[in-house]
């Protein structure tokens, strides 16, 4: 189907009102998508966002698509039973960190490893926000919440490392701040067939304000922000002082280049099988004294599960036709009893 | 060798035989086969497979021995029978966990090959019942089958723990000729099903031949016996089993319905096989979808009857359990979805291979908020075909999760089928919003996907893509027709009252209860499931020895027929037989202020005509 006329942001804006907390990073999340997708021709009509249950999970009522807001977890479950019947949609998967991590943590890696055609946006504020600010697998180790008074002693996930380990196909990082950066890799996600997984760096100012501001924080950035970028080699820092090299074991470390120069600087390959660099990049920035990486850490061409089905499925017609439930009925021994 | 028999046959009018084994050795195969034989031959049968649910507990012991029992007839009968008349032991441990349902005079073939000491021991015997006399009562044949079938499969030089497998087979051809079964299907099924190993397909040919030799020239078998053909209505048949069936049903309404299907499941004994089966059928638009857990499977379903798809999960207890918040979401959406539960015995694991009807209340009531769901229960194995049809159309006309019980005792029981002529089948229409159905005030036209039909309160189903009608639907609590997010105290009691009222009114879509009742009975055998069978066949009993009774099974639990409140103020007497603890009488004490007779039996077997018999018997000489 084509669109005859150029939508607009106002064009996938519900009738509802938002009702997130003032100052909420989903606020410019829902811009950014919500400009996004009429520049990238989306159709209302073949949109979907499904979510679980949270905060973000509100998104859907707030886009003039089709959408479903279903239960704690389990938005990737239910999106891939649509998503594997109708092809022909944009499928969007939305929820936070408990909703993917916790709860459904199970739904959101076989989704992954699947490769089902969607594109899973996961909110990242290391807090559970619509029930008042208790840790998340998220949050930081001692973490003190109104459920971790002496501090929480659960180690979090990385969401990138996770993602990684299963299976997916694409995966990328962005934050609240950056909206043109929040764009581009949702476009490239959007893009991608198979199933995409971002997380989003999201202020919650309310539980958890602040989370990502030594990081994303505009005077921070420079040093502690470090943006991958296809081809190119990766530096961070002013006047691109520093790069991300390989050490002696095959992990990390980091450049001085203006006392090793860049030689050794590694080049970001988003298409590279192997997911060993892809993992070691996504380590990068637990410690203090290291930069964390955004964008798109990997970005692999694997037949996603929907299109294997249909060649089964093509495959079977082609073979046996169409089904008929004479010659299904006859399938096993028959007799006939006479009159 | 020769094929002269010059015996003599006897006729029979039914039959059963119940083969018992190790879990290793083949009965339920064996079991089946007989069974084929017989529906070719024109039977009437209904089977009933046991077995332990360890894959192999440990051989030659009590808890490893499966067993696959069948009755055959000439006329129609509808259960695989009470006891056995012939009980097919391949070792000792597999006579006495069976012995004590023969009755006496009933015919015993054992492998003698296997009672030796340490299978004796093995199986709790201190001496060995072949020889102390203790089954003098019975007419017993001792065979050495597995010595006879390595003998038979020395020509082809299998090495003996290879012929040993045959044994089965041997035992099958035995009982083949006993009962004169034609030898034919098993010798073709034999070369189809083990195609890829010749030395298998000889091994078992060979073995089930000289199964068949030995019946004819051994001198330990005097006579024959032969079960005519049976008078089942004119038509084609096929033999089926519950599962066969309900996966068949789910097709064929689909394909009624012009949907594709959608299956999300999670395998789970006694459901996997229609997993199985429905995996086969992507030449029908069946999709099916091995989920991560029970909770993405129904979650799956769900989205795909969101899409346009008929979604269907298929689980047995601890699945239902799982699935529970999504089906009560279900509710909520109001969109189309079967929940296949095959009952098995619980409470948690409970008993994977047993059958029992225990978890209607769960299905009825096991929901957070008040979530109507209905509830549609087969009640013979081929039953199950209808059963599954008539919960589809439930789903789609009235966009509403079903669950569809069925239980172990019917998912692996057959039964012939009689093969319906594909346009008799009903057509279901499903009707999709294709335009907006509301005007605003200020004149834009809009799409409400609360605002319901006025006569099922039904509400409209608009699927992605279509254009214009682009909505959002979720689990809180929706403003009735526009859909939107309400927290308004009066819409949601408002809400609660049209959800309940939407599945009470299905009842106007269903035929009345049907009572078969040919002499005015005060006594009434009211039943669901799979005790059908045995409920028949016990009230055909009592009818022919005079006694007067009534009797009706329900399909529908949830709503019930209309005409049950009037059926239930006919009779001064009411039993209710449930392979629970009275969960039906539950429900109808609650509903209409009757009391009712309870029969229960939570054994993880099903019920014996001789037992309802008795309680009738009880309830009709007890004076008020």
């Amino acid at each position: 189907m084509t669109t005859t006329e150029k939508l607009t942001r106002k064009d996938f804006m519900s009738d509802q009102e938002v009702r997130w907390c003032p100052g909420c990073g989903d606020y410019s999340i829902l811009a950014a998508v919500q400009l996004l997708l009429p520049e990238i021709n989306a159709e209302k009509n073949n949109t979907v966002f499904i979510s679980g249950i949270g905060c973000a999970a509100r998104f859907p009522y707030y886009m003039n698509t089709y959408g479903v807001h279903s239960i704690h977890g389990r938005a990737p479950a239910v999106a891939s039973g649509l998503a594997i019947t109708r092809p022909d949609l944009d499928v969007w998967v939305i929820g936070g960190d408990g909703d993917m991590l916790s709860i459904g943590g199970n739904h959101l890696i076989h989704a992954l490893r699947r490769n089902i055609n969607l594109v899973v946006v996961m909110f990242n504020n290391q807090i559970y926000g619509l029930t008042k600010g208790q840790y998340s697998p998220t949050s930081e180790l001692g973490k003190v919440t109104k459920s971790s008074p002496f501090g929480s002693a659960d180690q979090p996930f990385n969401p990138i490392s996770l993602a990684i380990g299963a299976e997916a196909t694409f995966v990328a990082r962005t934050h609240d701040m950056d909206r043109a950066h929040m764009q581009y890799v949702l476009k490239r996600a959007y893009e991608h067939q198979g199933a995409s997984f971002v997380e989003i760096y999201q202020n919650c100012n309310v539980f958890n304000d602040g989370a990502f501001e030594a990081i994303t924080g505009k005077e921070n950035r420079q040093d502690k922000l470090l943006t991958l970028k296809e081809g190119e080699p990766i530096l961070f820092g002013k006047d691109d002082a520093y790069g991300v090299a390989l050490n002696d074991l095959g992990g990390l470390r980091i450049v001085d280049t203006a006392k090793e120069g860049t030689g050794q600087v590694l080049i970001h390959e988003e298409k590279r099988s192997d997911p060993s660099l892809a993992f070691a990049l996504s380590r990068l920035g637990i410690a203090d004294t290291e930069p964390r990486p955004i964008g798109i850490f990997r970005d692999i061409e694997r037949e996603d599960y929907g299109t294997s089905l249909s060649v089964q499925q093509e495959n079977v017609l082609q073979k046996q036709g169409k089904g008929s439930l004479s010659k299904l009925f006859r399938s096993q021994s028959t007799w006939v009893v006479g009159e | 060798m020769t094929v002269e028999t010059g015996k003599e046959k006897i006729n029979l009018d039914s039959l059963v035989i119940r083969f018992a084994g190790d879990s290793g050795d083949g009965m339920q195969v064996a079991g089946d086969r007989f069974t084929a034989g017989s529906a070719i031959f024109g039977n009437d049968l209904a089977t009933f497979p046991n077995y332990p649910a360890e894959i192999r507990a440990p051989a030659g012991t009590i808890a490893g021995v499966s067993s696959f029992q069948v009755q055959i007839a000439d006329h129609d009968i509808y259960t695989p029978g009470d006891f056995p008349t012939v009980l097919v032991a391949m070792n000792p441990a597999a006579l006495k966990a069976n012995i004590a349902d023969l009755p006496s005079g009933g015919v015993i073939i054992c492998n003698i090959d296997a009672f030796d000491q340490r299978s004796l021991e093995k199986a709790g015997y201190s001496q060995n019942p072949l020889e102390d006399k203790s089954l003098d009562k019975y007419k017993l044949y001792a065979v050495p089958i597995t010595s006879l079938t390595l003998e038979a499969c020395k020509s082809i030089g299998a090495k003996p723990r290879d012929a040993e497998r045959s044994k089965n087979f041997f035992a099958l051809g035995l009982v083949s000729w006993l009962y004169d079964r034609p030898y034919q299907p098993t010798l073709d099924f034999i070369r189809a099903r083990y195609a890829k190993n010749a030395q298998v397909v000889e091994a078992n040919t060979l073995a089930f031949n000289a199964g068949r030799y030995f019946g004819e020239t051994a001198e330990i078998f005097e006579s024959s016996y032969t079960v005519p053909a049976s008078s089942l209505p004119p038509g084609e048949y096929t033999n089926i089993t519950g599962n066969t069936a309900l996966s068949w049903g789910l097709v064929a309404a689909a394909n009624k319905a012009l949907l594709p299907m959608f299956l999300g499941s999670y395998p789970i004994t006694p459901a996997s096989d229609i997993l199985h089966e429905l995996s086969k059928h992507k030449a029908f638009n069946v999709t099916t979808f091995q989920a991560e857990d029970e909770i993405a499977a129904v979650c799956s379903a769900l989205g795909a009857s969101f899409g346009g798809a008929i979604g269907v999960t298929t689980t047995s207890g601890p699945g239902i359990d799982l699935k529970s918040e999504t089906v009560g979401l279900a509710v909520s959406l109001e969109l189309p979805l079967v929940i296949v539960d095959i009952q098995r015995g619980g409470p948690s694991t409970g008993l994977p291979t047993k059958a029992e009807q225990s978890d209607l209340l769960h299905v009825m009531f096991g929901r957070h908020g008040e979530a109507p769901v209905p509830v549609v229960a087969a009640s013979t194995p081929a039953h199950c075909f209808e059963a599954a049809i008539e919960a589809v159309r439930i789903a789609l006309a009235y966009r509403t999760p079903v669950y569809l019980l069925s239980d172990g005792y019917l998912a692996n029981g057959a039964e012939p089928f009689r093969i319906p002529d594909e346009n008799e089948l009903p057509a279901i229409e499903v009707e999709f919003a294709t335009k907006p159905n509301k005007v605003l005030p200020d004149g834009r036209e809009v799409f409400w996907p609360y605002l319901r039909d006025e006569k099922t309160l039904a509400r409209p189903l608009a699927v992605p893509g279509t254009k214009g009608l682009e909505h959002r639907i979720g689990g809180i609590e929706k403003a009735d027709g526009s859909g939107n997010i309400s927290y308004d105290p009066l819409n949601h009691e408002f809400m609660v009252k049209t959800r309940q009222a939407k599945v009470d009114g299905i009842s106007e879509s269903l035929p009345d209860l049907e009572v078969d009742d040919p002499t005015g009975a005060d006594i009434l055998v009211l039943g669901w499931g799979s005790t059908y069978g045995t409920i028949v066949a016990a009230v055909d009993n009592l009818r022919q020895s005079g006694y007067s009774i009534a009797r009706a099974h329900l399909m529908h639990l949830n709503p019930f027929p209309k005409n049950l409140a009037e059926v239930l103020s006919v009779y001064d007497k009411v039993l209710i037989p449930e392979m629970n603890s009275g969960q039906l009488a539950f429900l109808i004490r609650s509903k209409f202020l009757k009391n009712v007779t309870q029969l229960n039996k939570m054994q993880g077997i099903p019920f014996k005509t001789s037992e309802i018999e008795a309680a009738l018997i009880s309830m009709l000489l007890t004076q008020n």
